[in-house]
């Protein structure tokens, strides 16, 4: 079975049944491993990627129920790490063991697409589904003031 | 190239042009003994931690494993450092397991810092030692004369410079300088070293590049999981193996009897244990297969007892056995039955702290290739050379057919110290003769953990007059038999206040326990800071006196010194041992820093204040919280001080390890893992509340600068933040939280 998916502004083919998450998809037939597998329930937030700018657990999403919407992962931020959550949270230094980091930048980026300015109480109700087992919260919020009112990159067309 | 284990150094000239140096440390057992060796002492032997290249770029070999605690950052550093370069002209590159090139390769025991501490700058410093005498000799001038500066050798007095680059095949060509004449820099001097300095894996991290072992990907490798037993040691009696062969993309299903090795007291690593593998042609077609997977399982394999245990037995033993006397003596001295009887005040109580599983962001995973004898593995094994030895071990092959390349880890904790899903994948991949990806599922993560064990303290404590202690009896029920217990369960002779009471007993008494257990970050004292601290707590507020008073006087004390016999075989260095002042010293600082004693408490907010020492660490800290009318509690602000020394090496690093501490000492409120009829009741995040953004504090991180060698900070700074929250609460509400998580005492973080 095949799905159509369009993934970083390019349209794709899975090779995989309808009900594949597409967390799975993505790590295993688009080589995409950016994306990362914590929970596989949809409480942790380290599968999260855009989907039409929305923040999504992958984990829990199947691939037949994306096929018409615009998908982002953390390749598709940028791939020299030049979109400003990427900067930011390279210069506040945010990553500890960093498995958890991918899914925090999403979430950030879906926050200030909506919120450009967030507040510490704005960016802890976005925030807290993303789990990091190693505490690098503070340095998360941080890391979005420091981003927050920055020109955004279009992620999709 | 000949290693000669005589010398420290080696210089090797590169094929294609440029310089390598290495050092190399003769692998010493155990930890202790590593850092013991700091100092140059240990044999160093050569090989590449360091090339210079003909274009001037320096290639730094980071040789431990990175699990988020910052070292493939910060061991570079400290070469590049006394290198005398520009932190942007380094690039570091992770090496494979090689010990007998590296020296110890492990993450643990916050050990990375004072073992590399002096040797690595030595690298640095005979490096650019060579680059100067080539550059003097080319001149004709005296070395006396030249400087370095940015990866370049100056001669002022000429106006006359050359980079690195253009000197290293000079360089590769002379004498070692004499490792006793090689000048380290006086720290004013350093531009590194000191410096916040961001994490070398950051681009590719930032940008989703492969980097962890669960993105590893090995032509013609195939997926498996691994179902083993929900109780311990169980083994596979039957299966539906045949109708699982038939699902999409699977390719085999294997029992697997294992060689799991029970007994009275289980190892933290105690063989391969029985199972089930599903291997498929990706991960997911494995998992779904997985849930159609039927097994019977012969749950009394690994104990004839282990389906018969539960958390709610163990606490109803735990409470009979506290009535009696301790099973084992720890240590004695004076005569603590009668000076609580002539004391003033005696105050009593029980503590008591769950089994905690570690539960890192990345699942354990491993990726094996065995074929021809030989075998491949690439994983994020804390201890890879320990790893190395099990596989060798269980599979019956030799260790030098094992090749071990390290990934980044998502996360250690002490989980990795254990090398369990290393066996199984080694073992799947020689089953079914083909490359395999192990992964395993969070389920399997949660229950099939070397757990922190859970424990229960009797206290007693005897008050003279003047609220001064005179008498402490500390009674530990814990996991083993007779006086040995289980990994991580112990407490030692000179738990504090050990020597610094008048009348003193330690002792404890073992149970039986089915079930694994193992070091998590400040193993021992993420509990016994806990239990300690609080307890003392209790004694001053019984005293009416400030509890850091009660502490400061305890620290102050001239201690009683252990009996020469009972002294630990291995103390390691001077510097190494308990050091009083430094805890009173990190504790008045974060008095001063906090107000503490300007606190004002009641009314539903409250400071609390612990401090510990661990790990050669020492770190006090304050909590302030607010608690709500339904035991509610938010944690507002956490002051910490922390001594390691006299240099912070990447204050980026070390402070994220004192945020991700106090961040995870807040986490050990709020989480337990229980068993029921053998089975672990936890399974996934939804049963195990981590502490999330929106429950996180104001942090204020600070150092005590004193004049020791540097060390480590993953885990000192962990065990206070647990009783200063609960010292805290009781300051709020007058309720002494005794037993973890807060639940159990009436409270929950908000
Ligand atoms: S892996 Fe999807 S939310 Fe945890
Ligand atoms: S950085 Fe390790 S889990 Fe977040």
């Amino acid at each position: 079975m095949s799905v159509k998916l369009k993934v970083n502004q390019k349209a794709v083919q899975v090779d995989a049944p309808g009900d594949t998450p597409l967390l799975w998809a993505l790590r295993e037939q688009l080589d995409l491993v950016g994306t990362k597998y914590g929970c596989g329930v949809g409480v942790c937030g380290a599968c999260t990627v855009l989907v039409d700018g929305h923040a999504v657990r992958s984990c829990i999403t199947p691939v037949a129920s994306v096929t018409g919407s615009s998908i982002t992962t953390v390749e598709g931020l940028s791939a020299d790490g030049s979109h400003p959550v990427q900067k930011a949270w390279d210069e506040l230094d945010v990553p500890q063991c960093g498995y958890c980091q991918s899914g925090q930048m999403m979430s950030a980026v879906a926050l200030l697409g909506r919120t450009p300015k967030p507040t510490d109480a704005e960016i802890d109700t976005a925030m807290n589904g993303n789990l990091c087992r190693c505490g690098t919260y503070p340095r998360i919020r941080e890391a979005i003031h420091r981003a927050s009112g920055q020109q955004m990159p279009a992620l999709r067309d | 190239m000949r290693i000669n284990r005589r010398h420290f150094l080696q210089l090797t000239a590169l094929v294609g042009g440029g310089m390598a140096l290495g050092l190399y440390e003769r692998p010493l057992a155990g930890v202790l003994a590593a850092a013991q060796g700091n100092g140059g002492t240990a044999g160093l032997s050569p090989r590449v931690f360091l090339r210079v290249m003909p274009d001037g770029k320096v290639v730094i070999e980071a040789k431990n494993p990175e699990i988020g605690q910052g070292v493939r950052t910060m061991l570079p550093m400290l070469i590049a450092e006394e290198l005398d370069v520009e932190w942007s002209q380094v690039q570091v590159q992770q090496a494979d397991l090689h010990e007998e090139w590296y020296g110890p390769q492990f993450a643990g025991g916050s050990m990375a810092t004072p073992i590399n501490w002096e040797p690595l700058r030595h690298v640095g410093a005979a490096g650019r030692q060579l680059m100067i005498s080539a550059a003097a000799k080319r001149w004709g001038v005296q070395e006396s004369e030249c400087s370095t500066h940015a990866g370049r050798v100056l001669h002022t007095a000429s106006g006359r410079s050359l980079g690195y680059g253009e000197l290293a095949d000079d360089a590769a060509k002379l004498p070692l300088p004499d490792q006793s004449t090689l000048k380290l820099k006086d720290p004013k001097d350093y531009h590194i070293i000191g410096t916040f300095t961001s994490g070398v894996d950051n681009p590719a991290l930032l940008t989703g590049k492969p980097l962890f072992g669960i993105d590893v990907k090995v032509p013609g490798m195939l997926h498996a999981v691994y179902q083993k037993c929900p109780v311990l040691g169980g083994k596979v009696k039957k299966a539906n193996t045949e109708a699982l062969q038939k699902m999409p993309g699977v390719k085999h299903v294997l029992v697997v009897e294992g060689t799991f090795r029970g007994g009275a007291v289980i190892d933290s690593d105690p063989g391969l244990e029985p199972g089930v593998a599903i291997v498929a042609e990706t991960w997911w077609q494995a998992q779904v297969a997985r849930k159609a997977l039927k097994v019977e399982w012969d749950t009394t394999a690994g104990s004839p007892t282990a389906d018969q245990q539960s958390s709610k037995g163990f606490d109803e033993k735990a409470g009979q056995l506290l009535k009696e006397p301790a099973g084992h003596t720890l240590r004695s001295y004076g005569d603590v039955d009668g000076a609580l009887k002539s004391a003033s005040k005696v105050v009593e109580a029980v503590y008591a702290y769950p089994f905690l599983t570690h539960a890192p962001m990345e699942a354990q995973n491993t990726t094996a290739s065995v074929s021809d004898g030989k075998v491949e593995i690439w994983t994020t094994s804390q201890t890879p050379g320990g790893g190395r030895r099990m596989v060798a071990k269980e599979l019956g092959i030799p260790e030098s057919a094992i090749t071990v390349h390290l990934t980044r880890t998502g996360g250690g904790f002490g989980r990795r110290l254990m090398n369990d899903y290393m066996v199984e994948a080694a073992w799947i991949s020689r089953e079914v003769k083909a490359p395999v990806k192990l992964l395993w599922s969070r389920e399997d993560d949660f229950t099939h953990d070397a757990y922190r064990p859970a424990g229960w303290h009797g206290f007693k404590a005897g008050l003279d007059a003047q609220g001064k202690i005179v008498a402490w009896r500390q009674h530990m029920i814990t996991f083993g038999e007779g006086a040995h217990a289980a990994s991580s369960a112990g407490v030692s002779a000179e738990e504090f206040p050990s020597g610094r009471v008048p009348n003193y007993f330690i002792g404890h008494t073992a149970m039986q326990l089915c079930l694994r257990t193992g070091p998590m970050r400040a193993p021992g004292a993420n509990a016994l800071a806990f239990v300690g601290q609080s307890f003392l707590d209790e004694v001053a507020a019984a005293a009416g006196r400030d509890p850091l008073d009660v502490q400061l006087e305890l620290l102050e004390a001239t201690p009683v010194p252990l009996p020469e016999s009972e002294q630990q075989a291995q103390r390691g260095p001077e510097e190494y041992r308990f050091h009083a002042e430094r805890l009173a010293g990190v504790l008045k600082q974060v008095a001063e820093e906090s107000g503490w004693r300007n606190r004002k408490s009641g009314s539903g907010r409250g400071m609390g204040i612990a401090a510990y020492s661990c790990h050669l660490g020492y770190s006090a800290q304050v909590a302030e919280v607010s608690v709500d009318a339904d035991g509610g509690v938010r944690v507002h602000r956490v002051w910490a001080v922390t001594d390691v020394g006299r240099q912070i090496i990447n204050p980026s690093g070390a402070r994220a390890q004192v945020e991700g501490a106090i961040v995870e000492g807040m986490s050990h409120t709020m989480l337990e893992v229980t068993l029921a009829d053998g089975h672990i009741m936890q399974s996934n995040f939804p049963q195990y509340p981590l502490t999330r953004i929106r429950q996180v504090p104001e942090i204020h991180v600070s150092w005590r600068i004193t004049p020791n060698s540097p060390t480590g900070l993953g885990e000192p700074a962990l065990p206070p933040a647990i009783p200063a929250i609960c010292n805290a609460i009781f300051a709020a509400t007058g309720k002494r939280v005794r037993t973890l998580p807060l639940p159990r005492s009436g409270f929950r973080l908000a």
